[in-house]
C-alpha cells in the first residue's frame, strides 16, 4: 500500500461563472461593437442564450421547407449536413449514416415529381422517445429531439417506429468525429438541427444556411413559438403541411407544394 | 496505490514527449480546478456537465470536454496532434498506464478541431452526390395500392 | 398422483457429458460470433438502417414466445386442475425459464452497446413498452422460480395452485408485452393491427408445446425412461388444436387487414410478390408449419407413430421461425410509407424493398442462444427432480390409448 498521505476534496461544481461571464461578456462586446462597462449585460445585443442558462420551452425550434424552391438535382443541403456534422461516408450505402436525403416523389397519375429534403422532423409527440427503453431518446424542451449516446444501448427500437426513417444506426467503429458532434459505434443517431449551431446563436442549421447559397431559398429555420420570426409569419400566411400528419405527432419540420 | 501512481506519473512530468497545454486557465489556476483536484476528480466534472450539456443545452465552456481536447491536446515539435490510442495523448498516457478504461473517444474527438479536419483533408471522401445513388438504387422501386 | 417419483437423471454417462459438451461449444461460438459482431460493428451483419432487426431478433423472439408456452403444461395442471399434467409441470417451469434466458442473452448480445446492460437495468423509460418488457422478463424467472419451488417442496405444496395462478396470469401479460412491441408500431404497416398481441398469445401455445414435447421425448428417450402412449397422445391432440388456433389467428389477421384499403400494399407484399417472405410465408408458414403438422397429427394412420408426433413438433418450431422471420423482417421490408399513393425515390432506400440476407454471425448468435435454453435444461434436471421417473401409463395410470 501506499504511504502517501490520501488528499481528499469535497466537490463543488458551481462553475466559475466570472471567467465564463467575462469571455461572454467580451464576445457580446465584440459582436456588438459596444463598448461595455463591466458587469452590464446587453443581452439584446446578440440573440445566443447565455452559456450558462438551460433552454426554455419557450423556444420550439423548426424548419419550413418550401418544396416549389427544391430543385431535383440539388443536394447541397445533403453535402452540408455531412460536412458539419463530420458524416464521412463509409462507401456502404445500407448502413452509412443519413441525417438528411433527398427524396423523390412522383404522382403516378401526372407524373409530377416533387423534390424535398428529409430528415428527422423532431416531432412534437415523438414514437422514437416513447419507445426507447432507457430514455436516451429525448425531446429538449425547445423542441429538439436528440439521442443521449451516453445511455442509448443501440436497440434500434426507435428506428423501427419512426415514420420518417429519420434514423441511422452506426455499424462501424469511427474515428476522427467533430468535436461538436460526437457519434460513435453502436449508437442511434439523426438530425439534431445543428444543436450546437442553435446553442451558439447561429439562428440557422448548415442545410438551411448551404441552400440559401445556392441561391434556392427552400429551408428556412425559426422558432415556431415566436410569432414575429419569419418562419411563423410564412405558416401563418401560407400554411404548411406535416408529412403523415395522420399520426398526430405535430411536427417541428413542415412542408410547403406537397 | 492509484494515488501514488497518479502523482508520482503525472507530477513528475510523465513520458518527456507529452506537449504542454496551451495555456491556463486564469490568473488563478492553472486549470479549470486546482490541478490536484483535476488530477483526482476530472471525471466527476465532466460526467455532471455531460449530462447538463447534451440534456440542458448548458455550454459553458469551464467544465466542457471539448475545453479539455482544445488546451491539453496540442501538437509536437513535428506539429503532429497525438491521438488517443498513442501513449503521447495527454489522456491515454495516465489512462493506459493506469489500466483505467473510458469510451469517451469511442465517439468523441480526441484532438482539436483544426487537427481533425487537417487529417480529413488529403482523402475526405465525398459523398456519393444523390444522383448517382439514385441509379444505383433503382433496382425495384415498388409501387403503393391506394 | 401422489405415487409420482421424480428423480434426477444420471449425469456420469458419457453420452450425457458429449451432449453438454456440444452445447457448451455451441454457446461459445455464439458468444464469440456476438463478441465479433460488437468489435466489428454491425456493419459484418445482414442488418442495415433499412432492416434493424434481424436473424438474432427472429430468434430470440421466438425463445421468448415459446418460452411462456411452455409454461402452458404446468398452468394446465395447476391452473385448469388437469390433474393428468401434473406430473409434467415441473418440467414445463424449467423449460419456461431456460428458453426465457436463452432468448434474452440473444437479444442483449445483439444490442449495438452490450457493454451499457446495467444502464437498460437502471434506467427506464415507462412509456416505453420495452422497458415494461424488461420487467416481465425479470418478473416472469422470479415468479416461474417460485412456482417450481412450491412444487417440489413438499410442505409448500399447497400454495402451488396459486403460484400457478400467478405464473399464468404474467405469461399471459408478458406474452401481450412481446407482441405489442411490434403492434405499438404504428407507423409500420405491417405491425399496426390490435391483433398482434392476441396472435403473439395463441404462437407462444403452439411453439411452447412443440418445444416441451421434444424436450420431453429426447430427454425420456436418452435416459431410458418410459413416456406412455396415453400422454403422449394428450400432447399430441392438443398441439393439433393449437396448430389449428394459429391458422385462424393468421387468416383473421391477413383478413382484416385486406379489409382496411391502406394495408392492400403490404399484404400484397407478403402475400403475393414478396419474393422470399411471400414463399416463407405460404411454404414454410402455412404449409410446412401448419398443414403438415396438423396432417400429422389428427390424419389416421400418421398419428398413430411417436416419430411422427417428434416430426410434427420440429415442422412447427421451423413454421414457427418462418412465420416470426416474415412478421420481423418481411414487416421491415417493406418500405415505409410517407406519401400513400406516391412512387418514393432517395439515396436512402425509400420505396425500395429493403434488402436482408442474415450473416454467419447472426445464425450462430442465434444457435448460441438455443444452446444456452438447452444447458440450462439439460444441467437442471441432473441436479434437481424435475423428470418422473416413469410416464409410463401404468405409472400415470392413465387409461391406454384405443384409438
Ligand atoms: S422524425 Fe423520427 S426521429 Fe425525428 S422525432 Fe419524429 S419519430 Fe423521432
Ligand atoms: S437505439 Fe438507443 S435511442 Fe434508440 S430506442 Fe434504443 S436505446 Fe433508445
Amino acid at each position: 500500500m501506499s504511504t502517501e498521505p490520501v488528499m481528499r476534496y469535497t466537490l463543488d461544481i458551481t462553475e466559475d461563472i466570472s471567467v465564463e461571464r467575462r469571455n461572454f461578456t467580451q464576445g457580446i462586446a465584440a459582436l456588438a461593437g459596444l463598448t461595455l462597462a463591466p458587469g452590464v449585460f446587453l443581452y439584446c445585443a446578440a440573440e445566443a442564450k447565455p452559456d450558462d442558462q438551460a433552454v426554455s420551452s419557450q423556444q420550439r425550434w423548426g424548419m419550413l421547407v418550401n418544396t416549389n424552391n427544391c430543385q431535383e438535382d440539388c443536394d447541397a443541403c445533403v453535402s452540408a449536413c455531412n460536412e458539419e456534422n463530420g458524416l464521412w461516408s463509409l462507401g456502404r450505402p445500407a448502413t452509412d449514416a443519413q441525417w438528411i436525403r433527398k427524396l423523390n416523389v412522383k404522382d403516378r397519375q401526372t407524373g409530377h415529381v416533387t423534390s424535398m429534403p428529409m430528415m428527422c422532423q423532431h416531432c412534437e409527440h415523438p414514437p422514437c422517445v416513447d419507445v426507447c427503453p432507457t430514455g436516451a431518446s429525448f425531446r429538449r424542451v425547445d423542441g429538439i429531439v436528440l439521442v443521449n449516446k451516453h445511455t442509448c444501448i443501440g436497440c434500434r427500437y426507435c428506428m423501427m417506429a419512426c415514420p420518417y426513417k429519420a434514423r441511422s444506426f452506426i455499424h462501424e467503429p469511427l474515428q476522427d468525429q467533430l468535436p461538436h458532434s460526437p457519434r460513435g459505434k453502436g449508437c442511434v443517431e439523426s438530425c439534431t438541427l445543428c444543436v450546437h449551431k442553435v446553442d451558439r446563436g447561429d439562428n440557422n442549421t448548415a442545410c438551411a444556411e448551404a441552400c440559401a447559397k445556392e441561391g434556392h431559398q427552400a429551408l428556412l429555420f425559426g422558432d415556431l413559438n415566436d410569432p414575429e420570426s419569419e418562419i411563423s409569419k410564412r405558416l401563418e400566411q401560407f400554411g404548411g403541411t406535416q408529412i403523415r400528419a395522420d399520426l398526430g405527432l405535430n411536427t417541428g419540420v413542415r412542408y410547403q407544394g406537397i | 496505490m492509484a494515488c501514488s501512481v497518479l502523482l508520482s506519473g503525472a507530477v513528475s512530468g510523465g513520458p518527456e514527449d507529452i506537449p504542454p497545454p496551451k495555456g491556463v486557465y486564469s490568473e488563478d489556476t492553472l486549470c479549470v480546478e486546482p490541478v490536484e483536484v483535476m488530477r483526482r476528480q476530472h471525471f466527476d466534472y465532466i460526467l455532471d456537465h455531460r449530462d447538463r450539456t447534451v440534456v440542458e443545452g448548458i455550454r459553458t465552456k469551464q467544465y466542457s470536454l471539448i475545453g479539455c481536447i482544445d488546451c491539453h491536446i496540442t501538437p509536437n515539435a513535428q506539429g503532429e496532434y497525438a491521438r488517443y490510442s498513442q501513449d503521447t495523448h495527454f489522456c491515454a498516457s495516465c489512462h493506459l498506464f493506469t489500466a483505467v478504461n473510458i469510451d469517451c473517444f469511442q465517439c468523441h474527438a480526441d484532438r482539436p478541431e483544426e487537427a481533425i479536419r487537417k487529417a480529413q483533408e488529403p482523402d475526405v471522401k465525398a459523398q456519393q452526390s444523390v444522383p448517382e445513388l439514385h441509379e444505383t438504387l433503382q433496382f425495384s422501386t415498388i409501387t403503393f395500392d391506394r | 398422483m401422489e405415487t409420482v417419483r421424480f428423480s434426477t437423471i444420471d449425469a456420469r454417462s458419457a453420452q450425457y457429458w458429449v451432449l453438454l459438451g456440444l452445447l457448451a461449444f455451441g454457446a461459445l461460438v455464439g458468444y464469440l460470433a456476438a463478441h465479433h459482431m460488437d468489435v466489428e460493428g454491425h456493419h459484418i451483419t445482414g442488418m442495415n438502417n433499412q432492416i434493424v432487426w434481424g436473424f438474432p431478433h427472429v430468434v430470440a423472439v421466438f425463445l421468448i414466445v415459446a418460452a411462456s408456452g411452455a409454461l402452458n403444461v404446468a398452468s394446465i395442471s395447476s391452473v385448469f386442475g388437469k390433474i393428468d399434467y401434473k406430473p409434467l409441470a415441473r418440467l414445463s417451469a424449467l423449460l419456461a425459464i431456460a428458453l426465457l434466458v436463452g432468448g434474452l442473452i440473444i437479444l442483449v448480445l445483439d444490442l449495438g452497446r452490450p457493454d451499457r446492460l446495467i444502464v437498460a437495468m437502471t434506467v427506464y423509460n415507462f412509456k416505453s413498452i420495452f422497458a415494461w418488457n424488461i420487467f416481465l422478463y425479470v418478473g416472469f424467472i422470479f415468479i416461474t422460480a417460485v412456482y417450481l419451488w412450491m412444487m417440489m417442496e413438499r410442505k409448500m405444496n399447497r400454495f402451488t395452485r396459486s403460484a400457478g395462478f400467478a405464473a399464468f396470469i404474467w405469461r399471459l401479460i408478458l406474452t401481450t408485452g412481446t407482441g405489442s412491441i411490434f403492434g405499438f408500431l404504428v407507423a409500420r404497416q405491417a405491425y399496426d393491427a390490435a391483433i398482434m398481441a392476441p396472435l403473439f398469445i395463441i404462437m407462444s401455445f403452439s411453439f411452447g408445446l412443440a418445444v416441451f414435447i421434444l424436450v420431453l421425448q429426447a430427454s425420456y428417450a436418452w435416459t431410458r425412461r418410459q413416456l406412455g402412449d396415453a400422454i403422449m397422445d394428450k400432447l399430441r391432440v392438443l398441439l393439433g388444436i393449437f396448430i389449428a388456433a394459429v391458422f385462424y389467428f393468421v387468416l383473421v389477421y391477413h383478413l382484416t387487414n385486406l379489409y382496411a384499403t391502406e394495408h392492400h400494399g403490404v399484404e400484397r407484399f407478403i402475400l403475393v410478390d414478396g419474393g422470399i417472405y411471400t414463399f416463407l410465408f405460404w411454404v414454410a408458414q402455412i404449409f410446412i408449419g401448419s398443414v403438415v403438422p396438423l396432417a400429422l397429427i389428427f390424419v389416421k394412420p400418421l398419428n398413430q407413430s411417436r416419430h411422427m408426433i417428434s416430426l410434427a413438433a420440429l415442422l412447427v418450431i421451423a413454421g414457427g421461425l418462418a412465420q416470426l422471420y416474415v412478421i420481423i423482417i418481411g414487416g421491415q421490408a417493406y418500405p415505409l410509407v410517407l406519401f400513400p399513393g406516391m412512387e418514393e425515390s432517395s439515396s436512402f432506400f425509400d420505396g425500395v424493398v429493403g434488402q436482408y440476407a442474415p450473416s454467419i454471425f447472426e445464425i450462430l448468435l442465434g444457435v448460441g442462444g438455443v444452446c444456452v435454453a438447452l444447458i440450462i435444461v439439460t444441467v437442471g434436471i441432473a441436479i434437481l427432480e424435475f423428470l418422473p421417473e416413469s410416464l409410463s401409463d401404468k405409472a400415470l395410470r392413465l387409461d391406454p390409448v384405443t384409438s
